[in-house]
């Protein structure tokens, strides 16, 4: 096989760092390349140097593509050379139609009109190819994240597409939408279609990949060849530098006392108000115990954490919530925050920070009562519990003044965590406390949680992860449709169990 | 290139919007002084300069707040014609105390901010919509309750509002030396002593907080930055006032303006509540779950706002004496642009007190120097958009070579 692209000697600087360190790249026309790294490894700054969003001479190095030496200005020039990047955050209106978002940019139009029956015809033969039946004039709006991704790709398509690279294509993915994704990978490929594919999950990269490179603090590490068979741990090994044995910690289980019961939860949609979204759900945890709710996305996990959290989901709310036996407020969060709550949220860009502020702002915003006094900053407190909660969590950072902006998704999620920890809280609810984080950071949230349970403080774990849930947990609610469909302490949990329960419903 | 040397460099890169603020009111007040043969700083001009720019920095501090948030008040300029108008009416034509009557519109203005503000908080209206209705209910309001007419004069008690001075608290003896000393004609020893002891002030807080940077290890400004800014600053003030009391001492509205501006800068950087409008403009989602009550905090901006444009209006009213149905006609777009030439963004969570003020000077030297200069109102109205876009330009100029 041909090589198709080669980054030779990359180096990228930004002021005060050095993102890309001579990272080398070799893609073989035909082949799936997955890149994988820690977050902050400079794989995404790869791809922009790649693709022209930093042109050619702001960085060293060069790029060889079809065999000749490629100096991209911007992103337009390497998508004319069929260079096509699916980001993370997806890129489509979710006001226009399938059909519009494919052609944007690049209308199916002669002298500015544009012709739909053409547009709408090539997006079907497209759709086709991506495995999707909707119609082209279907809302992107009424798509799910897995629908909106083959669209994504569709677009790709419809460029003439020769080298497609998808970032974390699968970070919000279900399970099942995943492998409908990595099939299609598949499919591609065998169309003749060269892919890059950037992923944290090592099963995928197993799946598809031909080859793997892997890159830490950046800088290629190593190239391994997947076809002859690859083993998960000498990929997370060259990822983090150390053997990982063990990708969740141990904990000593033990539950102790009655810690929080929800009874007879039931919650409608916020807008439909005859839609039930949660029915009649209980559930509880005991000191020192974690427990995990599985279920697929869009089953009501989110809702259910976020109505218990000061009513922040749904309407016409029903149900109690008991700690300690008491019965508590939980009708606004500020109430949930007092009576010994917390819930960390899935979406941390967008629900957990303020990403243009430090991360000691950030730290403290739920609990200012506790570095203030008659409502008066007092600066050093904050800096300090700033600190505590740094060293606690062993965030990455320069200082504590960072903008949380910066940070990389792991120690972003740490930030969240630091929040939430200094309301002292006595329950966590843990909406996908891993997601799109490295091994190496999941690591290190594991550990944290398993130190919670010791302080004997209750821990609820909402996880699209499966192997995440039956690691960590000590018993698993398993949630379809709004309601509880099973409960199983872990030890006798396993993914089929989980799986069957849900689809017998 | 030394460490030293480089640390400067970054250290400008970062705060280049705030030395360019304070560079920006300086270079603008020398160049009226220049063009207008030293016109500008003369003692009665500066008290003139404020004077007619009081009530723009004060409703500047409640834009500076609303805007924060994430909100926009478009109808400042005509809630506070209307308060003006109220005042008129209930002294001049029903004769009521001036104390009561201040209350009353003060109570007025926070009424009207709070029901825009409901309209804003509760039903999620855009405050760019409810208030521009507020801007066209209130124009229509002030026309109805002045018949079309200018109401006044006012009483003396009222006019001290704005055109008063501060009582000269030191002997007469103290003024006529430092008069003989400095060459003037009167000299107002109180107003010279608070500028000193607001250039001691400035010094002071800047040494204090810059210890406290250090012992945190935050990055510091660079020593001869540091002490370049808080000597012009302290100078500025101290000549400032030095002016001043060469006129007629110091104005009643000044000490108004002052005081507000430090408890307004104090509120927004110290306290809970100001943390809590930033959190709120920078992502509402966020602070909600966090345990902010989102809807009553913005609810409250408007509140203040209503209330700082309500004392405006009071200030402006006594200023001309009069209430005439055209007064704050279009003053809500002066006030607007002082918060964002000041550096607030368009989209909520970033702006300082400090900053607003200062855009609002800057304004008001403009306009003051123009109008000396005697360049026509077209003109002047083009050289000020000219001037809002380039402080904004300059903004994300900078931030987008920060990338």
């Amino acid at each position: 096989m041909t090589t198709l692209l080669e980054m030779r000697d990359i180096t990228k600087e930004f002021p005060g760092v050095k993102a890309l360190d001579q990272v080398n790249l070799k893609v073989k026309e035909g082949e799936i390349h997955a890149i994988c790294g820690e977050n902050g490894a400079g794989k995404s700054t790869l791809m922009k140097v790649l693709s022209g969003v930093y042109p050619a001479g702001s960085y060293d190095g060069e790029i060889h593509y079809e065999g000749a030496l490629a100096e991209f200005q911007g992103i337009r020039n390497s998508e004319d050379r069929g260079i096509i990047i699916i980001h993370q955050e997806l890129a489509l209106v979710p006001e226009l139609s399938i059909a519009e978002n494919i052609f944007l940019g690049n209308e199916t139009a002669r002298a500015g009109v544009i012709n739909w029956h053409e547009a709408n015809q090539r997006t079907s033969a497209l759709l086709k190819k991506v495995g999707l039946k909707e119609s082209p004039t279907t809302l992107i709006d009424s798509l799910g994240v897995g629908k909106q991704q083959l669209v994504e790709i569709a677009k790709a398509l419809s460029k003439d597409v020769r080298l497609l690279i998808l970032d974390e294509p699968t970070a919000a993915l279900q399970e099942g939408d995943s492998r409908k994704l990595l099939d299609l990978m598949l499919e591609i490929k065998a169309q003749g279609v060269t892919s890059i594919i950037i992923s944290h999950k090592l099963g995928e990269v197993r799946y598809v990949a031909d080859t793997v490179t892997v890159i830490r603090d950046g800088r290629s590490v190593s190239t391994l060849d997947a076809k002859a068979g690859l083993s998960e741990n000498q990929i997370v090994r060259d990822m983090v530098g150390r053997d990982m044995s063990d990708r969740y910690p141990a904990r000593e289980r033990r539950a102790g006392k009655m810690l929080l019961e929800v009874e007879g939860w039931n919650v409608w949609h916020p807008e439909h108000s005859d839609r039930q979204i949660i029915k009649d759900i209980a559930f509880n945890v005991r000191a020192g115990e974690v427990v995990g709710i599985a279920g697929l996305m869009g089953s009501g996990r989110t809702e259910l954490a976020m109505s218990i959290f000061g009513q922040s989901y749904g309407r016409g709310i029903k149900g109690r919530v008991k700690l300690h036996g008491q019965e508590i407020d939980v009708s606004r969060v500020d109430r949930a925050i007092q009576a010994g709550l917390a819930y960390v949220t899935e979406d941390r860009k967008s629900l957990g920070l303020i990403l243009d502020e430090t991360i000691r702002f950030n730290t403290t915003l739920a609990n200012l009562q506790g570095v203030s006094k008659g409502g008066v900053l007092n600066a050093n407190a904050e800096t300090q519990v700033a600190e505590k909660y740094r060293k606690a969590l062993r965030t990455r950072t320069p200082s504590v003044f960072q903008k949380v902006g910066n940070l990389s998704g792991g120690n972003q999620q740490k930030v969240v965590l630091a929040k939430s920890l200094y309301t002292t809280p006595e329950v966590l609810i843990l909406d996908e406390p891993t997601r799109g984080i490295d091994v190496g950071a999941k690591y290190e949230i594991y550990a944290i949680i398993n130190e919670l349970s010791a302080q004997g403080k209750g821990v609820v774990m909402i996880s699209s992860e499966m192997p995440e849930l039956l690691g960590m947990s000590d018993r698993i609610y398993v949630m379809n449709e709004g309601a509880f469909v099973g409960e199983m302490p872990a030890d006798h949990a396993t993914q089929e169990r989980i799986m069957s329960l849900i689809v017998n419903e | 290139m030394t460490s030293t040397s480089k640390g400067i460099r970054a250290h400008l890169a970062s705060h280049m919007r705030d030395y360019g603020l304070l560079f920006a009111l300086i270079a603008i007040m020398a160049f009226f002084q220049i063009v207008t043969g030293g016109t500008l700083m003369r003692p009665v001009n500066i008290t003139n300069l404020f004077l007619q720019n009081s009530y723009i920095i004060i409703m500047a501090l409640g834009m500076l707040v609303v805007i924060v948030s994430g909100h926009i008040d478009l109808s400042v300029g005509s809630v506070m014609g209307f308060v003006g108008a109220l005042a008129a009416v209930l002294i001049v034509n029903f004769s009521l105390p001036v104390p009561v009557t201040i209350m009353v519109c003060l109570v007025v203005g926070g009424l009207i901010g709070g029901a825009q503000g409901y309209f804003v908080a509760y039903w999620r209206i855009p405050s760019f919509i409810v208030t521009l209705a507020g801007m066209l209910v209130f124009r229509g309001l002030s026309l109805w309750l002045l018949e079309g007419q200018s109401v006044g004069p006012f009483p003396k008690s009222f006019q001290l509002l704005s055109t008063g001075f501060v009582p000269e608290l030191f002997p007469d003896s103290w003024g006529a030396a430092l008069a003989a000393v400095f060459g003037t004609r009167n000299f107002n020893v109180l107003s010279f002593a608070l500028g000193l002891a607001a250039a001691a002030t400035v010094i002071h807080m800047g040494l204090k907080k810059r210890a406290r940077d250090l012992e945190y290890g935050i990055e510091s400004e660079p020593a001869s930055f540091f002490w370049g800014r808080t000597l012009i600053v302290s100078a500025a003030l101290i000549f400032l006032m030095f002016k001043l009391s060469t006129f007629r001492g110091l104005p009643n509205v000044v000490v108004t303006m002052g005081a507000l501006t430090l408890i307004y800068a104090f509120v927004t950087e110290r306290t809970v509540i100001g943390r809590r409008v930033y959190a709120l403009g920078g992502n509402e989602k966020a602070a909600k779950l966090s345990g902010i009550q989102t809807e009553r905090l913005t609810f409250l901006a408007f509140v203040n706002m209503g209330v700082l444009a309500a004392l405006a209006g009071l200030i402006f009213a006594a200023r001309l004496n009069t209430a005439t149905p055209k007064s704050g006609f279009s003053l809500e777009l002066d006030v607007i642009a002082a918060v964002f030439i000041g550096g607030a963004s368009m989209s909520g969570g970033s702006g300082k007190i400090i900053g607003a003020v200062v855009g609002a000077f800057i304004m008001g030297v403009m306009n003051n120097g123009m109008s000396i200069m005697g360049i026509g109102i077209d003109y002047q109205q083009v050289i000020k958009g000219l001037v809002l876009l380039a402080a904004v330009f300059f903004d994300v100029y900078n931030k987008n070579k920060q990338g």
